[in-house]
């Protein structure tokens, strides 16, 4: 816990989210700043001093374990990764996350992803059993799928998921990089593309980037995992209406991410 | 507010239950899986974010793919020596002997690791390893094997419980019966009906104000455990890790991984001195993690610490490409939080309370503890580690023993008779007594009590003690015991933070009064446990481990048992070490 004797400048304002799935409102905190001081170190204090009940994940505070994600002013973000002084004097509007169901304040029910992850078969799928001889570039080639610390941001991002809703028909850019992995790891034997085409909807990604951009562990998504498996199903499949959809969902904003309607929960 | 408010009581079963979902409870569902019985698992986070995922550096196996020297013998050997003989021979045995095998396993599910240039699996240095033995893919190795582990139960058919905190055992006849927990996104209970349970619930770092834990660390397994008639053993065997982030505040306590030093990182006082030469001149940085803790400790105490009371661990020497491939996550974690780029700056590092060597006596080869149906695996369990744990320990342990202790949870569930079904008097009991801090109006706060017990603790029982230290702090931790009998929180069941630390602060109360009443009782300083007033190892120590019960009243009472001796077989692989530095031994 962060204490204000800790030596502070200033003080900042902090518009968090307060309320359940069925309603809610933007409730002000006011916070002393430390050096270096996160959103999330901010949140603790408000839980010490102010809220003792204000809902919000976490576990490392490093960046590693993907708990803590929320959208800060609009942007899906890590609360531990993201500093008080990137925003300078600006307000600062802590948010749940806007793609999935808030549970209470910023927690959100991440639960479709966990359950999408279970339909993905088959598993890893080896032909033959270790020792295995790999090369260093080989594990390079999957290591960055690897990298993911299931924070969702890149779900929250997608306007195919945040947008279109389309939760039936596209498993979203996480559980890609999931396939990805998969797929491309040199002793697995194991063939998605059907799936991929089918239910996992892959044909549905209109390339956007969005959902590399806000990676917090700077996995190119898009590039190499998405574009790959997009190939593959093309190999086998030609689609035409998955294009027409894919038309059809073009995000509406250019902007990275859409900005949520505040509030309205 | 109305305490007969109602609250949904979901009823469940299983043949057999695990708390915690880390890499110890994970394995230990694969394996109960794997033996045809039904298993639930709960967490109180989601689905993979236990403190497993956390882990940077590696898992220790003597495969010996880097040192064609290394074999099981002498990891058996280090690891004994690095717990100051103070360890569970046969423990060792059965994690240096079936490490190996249960990595490859991992390799068979999924995970990758890095490799050498004969391609198989690449092993770097580790602090008092005698040879280049821990498996890792660039640093973040606990991450792969939690998801490899995850996405193997993930299609075993095992049910998961994300969110749901057990807060009482229940004992029918002597035996494990059941489980009451309740799930914090809806705020009921759940009433886990089971023949059998193996803990894997992790260890209870948040005891201290800096820590590399997280909030999850509160020791709940160790606690219940205790209270339904375990034994727990070497509480007072705490690791600080050497090398914690200081500043700025809100990181202090986060981990700098040992990798740093593995690969080569040096660590130098405010004068410039590569100090480690005056404390271990063999093998400087790498030496165990007591010996380096306490180096730093006393830098700052003599007054060469850093700005911010620490000492600068300095790796540029090696070159940005070098430090891009094999401490990716460090670099960002320095760059986005401390605005330091370790390729070209020093990282000001100190000692961070980091694991917790005690925990629950079972028994090796089952996991077994004194109570019939309870199993414990992981860093809540003790006697592997002995005075000290060696990096790369924990991860083979969560392996070799999750498994050991699913297959032991399983053979006994299997024979078990069906416990009789626990009785809603008692539910409605445990129910009554956690809603108690909603119901209170006014009372102390639960962050504010936490924070009190973690000042406490690192002031009185932190890297150096003292008997006078100690029994001040019991004293102090007494009045907080009666504080916390009157915490208050607002809000209800649905995902209350608040809450749910005022729960918490149980299992950290019990466990602290356990660590001081332990430390008190081992006059002297071996391995982690370092005792200003007692400086040196005193042989007659080392043939006894500390140990706690708890009576039906729930007082603690403190006592010693003999250390487990190492067979004849054992005792031959120790016989040349005779006190002497194993580095660059030849194993035979
Ligand atoms: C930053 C860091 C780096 C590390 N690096 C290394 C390394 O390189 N090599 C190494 O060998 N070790 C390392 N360690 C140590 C190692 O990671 C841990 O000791 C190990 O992961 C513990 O695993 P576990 O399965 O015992 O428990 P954990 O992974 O801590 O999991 C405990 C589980 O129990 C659950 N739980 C607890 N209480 C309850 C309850 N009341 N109800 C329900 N569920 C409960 C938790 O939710 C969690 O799922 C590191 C530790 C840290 C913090
Ligand atoms: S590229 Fe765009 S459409 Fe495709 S997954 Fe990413 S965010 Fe979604
Ligand atoms: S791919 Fe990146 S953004 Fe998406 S869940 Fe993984 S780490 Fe998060
Ligand atoms: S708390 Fe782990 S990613 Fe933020």
């Amino acid at each position: 816990m962060i204490e204000a004797s800790a030596g502070h400048d200033r003080e900042q304002v902090l518009y968090v989210y307060r309320g359940d799935s069925d309603h809610g409102q933007e409730v002000a905190y006011r916070v002393p700043v430390v050096p270096g001081m996160v959103v999330l170190d901010a949140l603790h204090f408000i839980q010490a001093h102010q809220a003792p009940d204000l809902a919000v994940r976490w576990n490392c505070k490093a960046a590693h374990c993907g708990s803590c994600s929320a959208e800060i002013n609009g942007q899906p973000r890590l609360l531990c990764k993201t500093r008080l002084d990137e925003y300078g004097a600006d307000d600062l509007h802590v948010q749940p996350l806007h793609t999935f169901p808030v549970i209470r304040d910023l927690v959100t029910d991440v639960s479709w992803n966990y359950e999408r992850a279970q339909d993905l078969v088959p598993a890893f799928h080896p032909d033959e059993s270790p020792p295995f001889h790999l090369q260093q570039w080989e594990v390079d080639r999957v290591e960055e799928f690897h990298r993911c610390i299931e924070c969702f941001l890149c779900q929250d991002a997608c306007h195919v998921l945040r947008e279109h809703g389309l939760f039936g028909q596209y498993w979203g850019p996480q559980l890609m990089v999931r396939v990805a992995e998969l797929e491309m790891h040199p002793m697995d034997t194991g063939n998605r593309t059907a799936l991929l085409h089918g239910a996992a909807g892959v044909g549905l990604c209109n390339v956007t980037h969005c959902c590399s951009d806000v990676c917090p562990e700077g996995i190119e998504i898009t590039h190499n995992a998405i574009i790959p498996l997009k190939e593959r199903v093309a190999d086998q499949y030609y689609d035409p209406v998955g294009e027409w959809l894919h038309k059809l969902i073009r995000p509406k904003a250019k902007s990275a991410v859409p900005a949520p309607a505040i509030q309205d929960r | 507010m109305n305490a007969a408010r109602k609250y949904a009581v979901e009823s469940l079963s299983y043949d057999v239950l695990v708390i915690g979902a880390g890499g110890a409870g994970l394995r230990a569902a694969v394996a109960i899986s794997d033996a045809g019985l039904s298993v639930g698992v709960v967490s109180k986070s989601l689905l993979g974010k236990a403190h497993t995922v956390m882990a940077e550096g590696g898992v220790a196996a003597a495969m010996a793919h880097v040192d064609a020297d290394d074999n099981w013998e002498v990891h058996f050997r280090d690891t004994m020596k690095s717990g100051h003989f103070i360890n569970n021979a046969r423990m060792v045995e059965l994690l240096t002997t079936e490490a190996p095998e249960r990595v490859l396993e991992l390799e068979s599910w999924g995970a990758v690791f890095d490799r050498t240039p004969e391609g198989d699996i690449m092993q770097r240095a580790f602090g008092a390893h005698s040879y280049r033995r821990l498996c890792h893919v660039g640093d973040h190795t606990g991450k792969e094997l939690l998801r490899t582990l995850q996405n193997r139960v993930t299609h075993l058919g095992v049910t998961f419980y994300p969110e749901v905190i057990v807060t009482r055992l229940f004992l029918i006849d002597g035996r494990i019966a059941g489980a009451l927990a309740y799930q914090r996104r809806d705020g009921h209970f759940l009433l886990f009906q089971t023949r059998a349970v193996v803990l894997a619930t992790g260890g209870w770092g948040r005891l201290y104000a800096t820590s590399s834990n997280s909030w999850e660390s509160t020791g709940d397994g160790t606690a219940l455990a205790v209270t339904a008639g375990a034994t727990l053993s070497d509480m007072e065997m705490v690791q600080f890790h050497p090398t914690g982030m200081v500043w700025p505040p809100g990181v202090r306590g986060l981990l700098v991984t040992e990798g740093v030093r593995g690969e080569g990182g040096v660590l130098v006082n405010a004068e410039g001195r590569r100090f480690m030469a005056d404390y271990d001149a063999e093998r400087m940085e790498l030496s165990s993690r007591d010996v380096v803790a306490r180096a730093i400790y006393r830098e700052v105490q003599a007054g060469r610490g850093t700005p911010h009371g620490g000492a600068w661990l300095d790796i540029t020497a090696r070159g940005s490409d070098f430090i891009n491939r094999k401490l990716p996550s460090m670099r960002a974690q320095f760059l986005a939080l401390a605005d330091v780029d370790i390729t070209r700056q020093p990282m000001e590092v100190a000692p961070t309370c980091h694991y917790m060597m005690g925990g629950v006596r079972v028994d090796p080869d089952t996991c077994t503890t004194a109570v019939p149906g309870l199993f414990a695996a992981g860093e809540v369990a003790a006697g592997l580690h002995g005075a000290n744990r060696l990096g790369g320990n924990s991860l083979a342990d969560l392996l070799v023993f999750g498994k050991r202790s699913g297959e032991g949870a399983a053979a006994f569930a299997r024979q078990a008779p069906s416990p009789p079904a626990v009785s809603t008097r008692q539910v409605q009991a445990e129910i009554d007594r956690v809603l108690k801090p909603l119901e209170r109006v006014d009372g102390p706060s639960p962050y504010q009590l936490h924070s009190d017990l973690q000042q406490l603790m690192s002031h009185h029982a932190g890297l150096a003690r003292t008997g006078s230290a100690l029994s001040e702090g019991l004293y102090h931790l007494l009045e907080l015991r009666e504080q916390a009998r009157h915490l208050a929180v607002p809000g209800g069941t649905l995902y209350n933070p608040g809450w749910n630390l005022a729960l918490d602060l149980d299992a950290l109360l019990l466990l602290g009064e356990a660590i001081i009443d332990s430390a008190l009782e081992r006059t002297e300083s071996r391995g982690a446990h370092f005792r200003e007033d007692c400086p040196a190892e005193d042989p007659a120590w080392a043939q006894v481990n500390v140990v706690i019960t708890q009576d039906e009243e729930g007082a603690l009472h403190v006592g010693t048992a003999p250390v487990v001796p190492p067979g004849p077989r054992l005792q031959h692989i120790l016989s040349p070490l005779d006190g002497q530095s194993t580095a660059g031994r030849t194993g035979s």
